[in-house]
């Protein structure tokens, strides 16, 4: 599949009705929203507005295949996201897109994916859908950090996936308390005990951009081609559509040539503070 | 029951899998294998910090208290690992409490026979400190990430 962006359909944004309010944890939803038909590719996003207050950039967590209503996990961070994560049952919001590049296709080898806090929300798709191409694929990897066990999103379902798949899930923590029995320490840490096949992996990485710095470079220590690890990038976004540069890293513009990128890609512009 | 030699043990051990075997013989009599249930304390914050301990199966948490917050778990260290890192450097005090979570089953050194060890062949001491620095450099480092607080937004160093 062709993983670069699509062309902007329309800078004007279409009202649709917020079906579901799910609180994940404090301060962070899933809104699910009456999309009607809305055909999109997991790992792209979409420009959320409130009328008045503001329009943020916002992947897409939901099931791209099995018909759910389209959800957006948002985290109240500012004055935009506060107001959008507020949302009740019946308002509604102004979305575009979807915008960006997409996670590639699921690969024949074994996929392993890195998530850290909210990233397991654009990630979410490209899963369930390797979980769905599990007979035909090699091992399916899912390692999740985040800052303790009371901000482990879709903890529910991450539980569900532990107990009926096959998929090999391992979480960790920063901190706990104690009557945690699982994993505290880095994310990179849980990569230390995979042994992974380095030629036969492909990566896909989403989370805090110093987590995907990383973990990217770990795993090129451990053999798997830059070119075959793929990271979603956020950047400050205002049009999505190429126009106005915002979102520019390097020589790529974010909202087009992003936010799936490879590292063989990015990898030098990453370590560039200024940029 | 199968009794393994220590010596075996050790020379398993992933910490131990880039070094020839003598170096595990050599080690071998200041070590002894050792079994914690689970929740038992292994070493508690502030005490003589007298062992090593590689890690053969199950994992232990290390623990502080923070005031207000109670106790918190810092860090898991797990099968393949080494625990007890603060017998390396005077004044040899722990600086955690470690807790067994399940069954933890271990070998265990003596310091003092393993500094001893190291100081009187220095082929054998350099050899061992080698194998002593990734687990160092390791938590050195995800020590620094951490502190970072990396799942909290950061404030925007280019605003519009
Ligand atoms: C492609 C893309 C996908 C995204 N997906 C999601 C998602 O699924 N869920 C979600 O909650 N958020 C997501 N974000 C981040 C979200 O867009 C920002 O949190 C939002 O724009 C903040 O707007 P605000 O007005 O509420 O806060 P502001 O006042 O603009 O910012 C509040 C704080 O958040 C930081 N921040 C803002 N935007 C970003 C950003 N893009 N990257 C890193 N830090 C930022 C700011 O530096 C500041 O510290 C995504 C961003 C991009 C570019
Ligand atoms: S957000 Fe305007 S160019 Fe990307």
């Amino acid at each position: 599949m062709d993983t670069r962006g699509h062309a902007p359909a329309s800078l004007l944004p279409r009202p649709m009705r917020v079906a579901r309010v799910v609180t994940e944890m404090a301060g962070t939803v899933t809104i699910e929203l009456e999309a009607g038909a809305f055909a999109f590719a997991p790992g792209q996003f979409v420009m959320v507005s409130s009328p008045g207050v503001g329009e943020v950039p916002i992947s897409i967590s939901s099931d791209p295949d099995d018909g759910t209503p389209l959800a957006l996990t948002i985290r109240a961070v500012g004055a935009t996201t506060a107001v959008i994560a507020a949302v009740s049952e019946g308002s509604w919001l102004g979305i575009r897109g979807p915008y960006g590049t997409a996670w590639p296709d699921i690969p024949e080898g074994d996929l392993l994916l890195m998530a850290g806090g909210l990233g397991l929300a654009p990630l979410r798709g490209a899963f369930l859908r390797a979980l769905r191409a599990q007979e035909r694929i090699g091992r399916v990897i899912l390692l999740y950090g985040t800052r303790e066990p009371g901000m482990i999103l879709f903890d529910r379902e991450l539980l569900g996936w532990m107990r009926q798949t096959r998929a090999e899930i391992h979480v960790t923590v920063d901190q706990a308390h104690p009557g945690w029995t699982g994993n505290v320490g880095l994310i990179t840490t849980l990569l230390e005990r995979e042994r992974l096949d380095a030629s036969n992996t492909t990566a896909f990485l989403c989370g805090p951009e110093v987590m995907m710095r990383l973990s990217a470079r770990q795993l090129a220590a451990l053999g798997v081609s830059p070119s075959r690890i793929h990271l979603s990038l956020e950047r400050h976004m205002a049009c999505a559509t190429a126009q106005c540069g915002r979102c520019q890293l390097g020589p790529l513009i974010l909202c087009r040539d992003g936010p799936v990128v490879r590292h063989s890609d990015v990898g030098r512009a990453l370590g560039i503070a200024e940029l | 029951m199968i009794v393994h030699p220590v010596e075996d043990l050790i020379r398993e051990h992933a910490l131990f899998a880039e070094t020839g075997p003598e170096i595990a013989g050599l080690l071998a009599s200041c070590a002894r294998n050792v079994v914690f249930r689970d929740g038992e304390l292994i070493f508690k914050e502030g005490e003589t910090a007298d062992r090593l301990l590689l890690i053969r199966s199950g994992r232990a948490a290390l623990e502080t208290s923070i005031p207000g917050h109670g106790n918190v778990i810092i860090q898991t260290v797990k099968t393949g690992e080494a625990l007890g890192l603060s017998w390396l450097v005077p004044p040899y005090l722990t600086d955690f409490d470690a807790r067994a979570i399940g069954t933890v089953r271990a070998v265990s050194f003596d310091a003092t026979c393993l500094r001893a060890k190291c100081e009187s062949d220095p082929r054998i001491g350099y050899a061992f400190y080698k194998l002593m620095i990734p687990p160092l450099i390791g938590r050195l480092r995800t020590a620094r990430i951490q502190a970072l607080n990396l799942y909290e937004p950061t404030a925007d160093p280019n605003p519009a």
